[in-house]
Formats: C-alpha cells, sequence, structure tokens
C-alpha cells in the first residue's frame, strides 16, 4: 500500500474505533446494573445449581443479607426525618444483622422529594440518614459499620410530582457492602 | 481533500466515515437552549433588526437574527418579524422613517459587514424612528468566527443606549443536564453562551453533579460531583479543563461560593450529619467554621464587600435567610420574615437584592428581597421554581423550572413583568448559573 493509503485505512480504524465507543456504553452498563443490584441473586443461583464442586451454598451471613434485602427502604412523612413506627421493625432487622456479623458494612443513602432548594435538601437528607444511623447504632451497631450519603433529590426512585411520587422519594436506602 | 481508500471498501467506508464524522461534530449529548417565545410581553419596545448587509440570506451567523433574538430574550424589546420587514436598508441614509413608522417601530439597527484586510468590520447604526435621530453609529472589528461575538457585542451596546443598563448578551452560563434512568444515567455540567448557543460539556458522570458557581473572573467553575459515591468539590479551570478537588471530607461536601476578590470559597460541610458553612482559603487550604447551629446551615453567598456571608438555615423551624458577620463574634441575624420557606439566596450585582427561593401561595417560586425594605416580590408563577442566578447586569435572573415533568431554564425580568422558558429537546436541564461580566 502507498503510504496515503495506510494512513487511510489507520484514520478508518481509528474513526471506527471512535463510532464503536457510543453503542459499547450500553452493555457495559447493564452489566454493572445487574452486579449491584443481583447480588443476591447471583449467589442462590450457584446454590441452586449445586452439581460443581466449586459451588458453595450460602452462608448464615449471605443467606440473612438476602433475607433482610427485601426490605431496605424506609420512607418519611414531609419535612420529616421522624421514623415511622412501621419500619421500626425494618430498622431493627438491619441492626440485628449489623451486630451479628461485625464485619458487614451499611451504606445509608438519604433522599428527598423534589420540593425546595436542592443543597438544603442534602441537608434534609442527610438528616433522614442520620436518623437511621442513631436508630442503628442505639440497637448497638458500631459507628464503623456505617456510612451515611445524602442525595437530596438528585436521585428519585421515582418520577411525577404528585404526593404519590414524592412520598416514594422520601427515603433512607439501607445498602450493604459486599 | 479527499483520501483514497483501498478499492472495494471505498463506498462503504467512506458513507461509514461520514457518518462517524457527523455523529463527531454534532453529539447529539448536548442539547441546545432556545427561546420559547409562548407570549408577548406587555410594554416590550418594538424594535427593527434588519438584515446586515454582507451577508447572504442563511449565513452560517446571521447578525442581525443574534442581536434580535438577545433583546427579546431581554422581555425589554419585541423584535419585527422579519416577514414584516418593508425594506432592507444597510445604511442610515437608506432608511424611509415614514415605513417604519407604519409598523409600529420605535427603533431600527442597520449594519453591514465588510472585509477588512484579512478579517471583517461589522459597522451599525441605531436610529429612532420617530424622531429620525441617530443615537449608535460604531464600527466593530471582527472575523468570520467571531461574527457571533460581534453581534452580541452590538446588543449589549444597543440594550445600553436604550435603557440605562449595559447588556448581558456576551456573558455564558453553566447548567446541569440529566438524561436517562440510573445506572446508566448521565449528569452533564455544561457551559454555553447566554443564548444558549455553543453548549459545551465541562464534565460528565453518571452521579449526581450539582451547585455550578463561576469565579468572579469567570475562568473557573466550582461545583460538587459526586462522582466518587460521595460529594466532593471540584474547581475547574474552562480554557483548559484542568480541574482540582478542593474539598472531599468525610460527610457532605456541597454548596461552594467564590469570594469576591477570588481567594476563598464558602462551602457547607458535615460532621456528624449537622450540616455548618465554613470558608475554605484557596491559597492555603485554611479553613474556617462560620456557623456552629446544630439546624441546617448552607447556601452561602458573599456579600459585595466580603465581609459577610448570606445563607439558609431552618434553626428557627423552618428554611429562611440569615446574615453572618465573618469577623468577630459570628452571631447570625435573620434576614427574611415574610412566607414559612426562604432559601437559596444569590445577591444582586449591585449587592441591594437577594434573589432566593420562597413558598409562595403553596408554590416554590423565585422572590426578589429588596435588603433595605425588607420587601419581598415574587417574579415567578410555577410551583417548582428554584436556583435562580442574577445576570451580571442585574435586569435579568435565570432559574431552574419545571414544564410538563420535566427541569428546563427560564429567564425572569428581575422586576417579575415577564418570564420566558429556555427549552431544550432533551432531558433535563437544572442549576442555572449566569457568569459574570467578561474581563475586557
Amino acid at each position: 500500500m502507498k503510504p496515503i493509503q495506510i494512513l487511510a485505512v489507520a484514520v478508518l480504524a481509528l474513526g471506527l474505533a471512535a463510532c464503536q465507543k457510543p453503542t459499547q456504553v450500553k452493555p457495559d452498563e447493564s452489566a454493572t446494573a445487574t452486579t449491584t443490584d443481583a447480588a443476591s441473586t447471583s449467589g442462590l443461583g450457584e446454590a441452586g445449581a449445586g452439581g460443581g464442586s466449586s459451588a458453595k451454598p450460602l452462608t448464615p451471613q449471605q443467606q440473612a443479607l438476602a433475607d433482610l434485602q427485601q426490605k431496605s427502604i424506609v420512607y418519611f412523612d414531609f419535612d420529616s426525618s421522624e421514623i415511622r413506627a412501621e419500619y421500626v421493625s425494618v430498622v431493627a432487622a438491619h441492626a440485628g444483622y449489623l451486630v451479628k456479623f461485625p464485619s458487614a458494612r451499611v451504606r445509608l443513602e438519604g433522599h428527598t422529594d423534589e420540593r425546595g432548594s436542592r443543597e438544603y435538601n442534602i441537608g434534609l437528607g442527610e438528616r433522614r440518614a442520620q436518623a437511621v444511623r442513631s436508630a442503628l447504632m442505639l440497637q448497638g451497631v458500631a459507628d464503623a459499620q456505617i456510612t451515611t450519603v445524602s442525595y437530596g433529590e438528585e436521585r428519585p426512585a421515582v418520577d411525577g410530582s404528585d404526593e404519590a411520587a414524592h412520598a416514594q422519594n422520601r427515603r433512607v436506602e439501607l445498602v450493604h457492602a459486599q | 481533500m479527499l483520501l483514497r481508500f483501498p478499492g472495494t471498501l471505498r463506498s462503504f467506508t467512506s458513507l461509514a466515515l461520514l457518518a462517524c464524522a457527523l455523529l463527531l461534530v454534532a453529539p447529539a449529548t448536548e442539547a441546545q437552549l432556545r427561546l420559547d417565545i409562548t407570549q408577548g410581553v406587555r410594554d416590550a419596545v418594538p424594535i427593527a433588526v434588519v438584515p446586515f448587509g454582507g451577508q447572504a440570506e442563511g449565513a452560517a451567523t446571521d447578525v442581525a437574527a443574534v442581536i434580535a433574538n438577545d433583546l427579546q430574550m431581554s422581555g425589554r424589546f419585541a423584535p419585527l418579524e422579519r416577514r414584516d420587514l418593508v425594506s432592507r436598508p444597510t445604511r442610515g441614509e437608506e432608511i424611509r422613517f415614514e415605513d417604519w413608522r407604519l409598523l409600529r417601530s420605535d427603533f431600527i439597527v442597520v449594519g453591514r459587514i465588510e472585509p477588512d484586510g484579512t478579517a471583517l468590520a461589522v459597522t451599525f447604526e441605531l436610529f429612532n424612528v420617530r424622531t429620525g435621530a441617530a443615537l449608535l453609529a460604531e464600527r466593530l472589528p471582527s472575523t468570520e468566527r467571531g461574527l457571533r461575538a460581534t453581534a452580541h457585542r452590538i446588543a449589549d451596546l444597543v440594550f445600553e443606549r436604550l435603557t440605562g443598563t449595559p447588556g448581558a448578551f456576551s456573558t455564558r452560563i453553566a447548567y446541569v443536564t440529566v438524561d436517562g434512568r440510573p445506572p446508566s444515567q448521565r449528569f452533564r455540567l455544561v457551559v454555553a453562551d447566554a443564548d444558549g448557543f455553543n453548549p459545551r460539556t465541562i464534565t460528565e458522570t453518571t452521579e449526581p453533579i450539582m451547585s455550578p458557581a463561576w469565579s468572579p473572573d469567570g475562568r473557573e467553575v466550582a461545583y460538587v460531583s459526586f462522582e466518587s459515591k460521595v460529594s466532593a468539590v471540584y474547581v475547574q479551570r474552562l480554557a483548559t479543563g484542568e480541574r482540582r478537588r478542593v474539598s472531599a471530607r468525610a460527610g457532605i461536601n456541597g454548596a461552594p461560593a467564590w469570594s469576591p476578590d477570588g481567594r476563598q470559597l464558602a462551602l457547607t460541610l458535615s460532621r456528624d450529619g449537622n450540616l455548618d458553612i465554613y470558608t475554605l482559603d484557596l491559597g492555603t487550604q485554611a479553613l474556617t467554621r462560620i456557623t456552629t447551629d446544630d439546624a441546617i446551615d448552607t447556601e452561602a453567598e458573599w456579600s459585595r464587600d466580603g465581609r459577610s456571608l448570606y445563607f439558609t438555615s431552618d434553626r428557627a423551624g423552618n428554611a429562611q435567610v440569615y446574615r453572618v458577620v465573618l469577623d468577630g463574634a459570628r452571631r447570625a441575624e435573620r434576614v427574611t420574615f415574610t412566607n414559612g420557606y426562604n432559601a437559596r439566596p444569590r445577591l444582586s450585582p449591585d449587592g441591594k437584592e437577594l434573589a432566593l427561593v420562597t413558598l409562595d401561595r403553596g408554590g416554590y417560586r423565585i422572590g426578589v428581597l429588596d435588603l433595605e425594605s425588607r420587601n419581598l416580590r415574587v417574579i415567578t408563577n410555577a410551583r417548582q421554581d428554584e436556583s435562580p442566578s442574577f445576570a451580571p447586569n442585574g435586569a435579568m435572573v435565570i432559574y431552574g423550572t419545571r414544564d410538563r415533568g420535566k427541569g428546563t431554564l427560564a429567564i425572569a425580568s428581575s422586576d417579575g413583568r415577564f418570564q420566558q422558558r429556555l427549552s431544550s429537546d432533551q432531558g433535563d436541564v437544572r442549576e442555572p448559573a449566569w457568569s459574570p461580566f467578561p474581563a475586557r
């Protein structure tokens, strides 16, 4: 090939590589999506398969965690960081797990609905996360097991501006590290 | 220049390359904002901006259209529709004023673009249609690429001549856009010209970006990013894209605000969940705690003399704006008393007014508080208005609102006489921050 043709091929290869990039983003991201929310399901799958010598049953901790993750969101009233009576048992279940497994870690993610200013809502979300943190610590969870983050109104669980949407967005999510 | 591709591949690859090139040149991700003319503004002054001479119809930068759009955006002027222009004068002596009087145009702008050596020169004139008096006549050096900037400059000069206030059309806005849902959500920090043209993404991540703030010299933007899964404050230089993380302390790092001399940032940090305001010296890294209350203290804004901070606090039970003097006892005094919610204060360029978010008859709206009279006037009328930011000439406030379930930007005049939306085709657009005047 003449130099100009080699150059052309190189440019073409680069160009196509550049073109590939946007389309490759999606599979990557959906892969991370499944690893984050299906941590327990992949464990169950292995246990179910049962055949291979490498397959292991769930450890007691994994089993306890799988049960916990059915209920891992605490919802709040408007402009309130008080844990409602119906969620006391949810928090207690998480506290029980964290006390039983002192090496376990939980991340408390505080959220608000969309009303009001954004940085102020970061404060409200933090206050909710701290309310859950205090409740966990009162039940014997060590400070070092807990981290908090507030997303304010930046990560709504559902879209929409009606009260139903707002109620689902005022929440603390208890996210357990694997 | 034509590249020669090996035979069989040629047509296919050139098409593929062309498609790719188009994608690269015009990324669909950077939604351009445009002014939504939803209604005529009452009392807006009619003005004719005649297409400039020396420009073919459909030129890359239509100078007259850029000027007219700027004037329209201000809400103070109602430019005539192009189809209504009775003639196309390009210099003063060609204007037949009686024609324009019939069209009820109060003012007329004419001009032309001429080669000037290897560059261009743009000459424009502004006339009072009723009296025929010449109000402005200037010749501005320009280039093919600089024509848009020259058009904004002309709009600035016309605005100042007719209102007494310098125009703010040669400025920029920063804002945040959001597309998609987690985990493939995209947050982008975008900087665009004040008319929404030329949007450029300066940072992009799957985690939230918040609270962009311009440095006083307009060269840097501070903002909050959750890209490391927790909040941190960054300062990014616009010319180079180079950035530094200035605060990533345990807990919250939020609400950056530049001191007037650009040497310090006020920040919101938290210890054990309690948000307080601190100042960070960007040179020495010295951190000073300003508030100590166990309420939420956040959203600081510096006074023009740099000696005090306005901020939001719920120490009295609900969000209100307070002021703390930085020397001495640092005792906070309450600034807002009307309405049950006042937050996120932003000072007007003259330091006499605060734009803020106020709960007004059930809706979160933008209010402007006169600091001397303590009179609060509400200047918007939707239910979810937030993040006000004054234009550097004080005449307009840009803010975030919601339209058909989507975040969008809007502009209101500081006196509340009009609001206009800046809409985009995709995603949520939010948290606008208007730049200072460019250094001349």
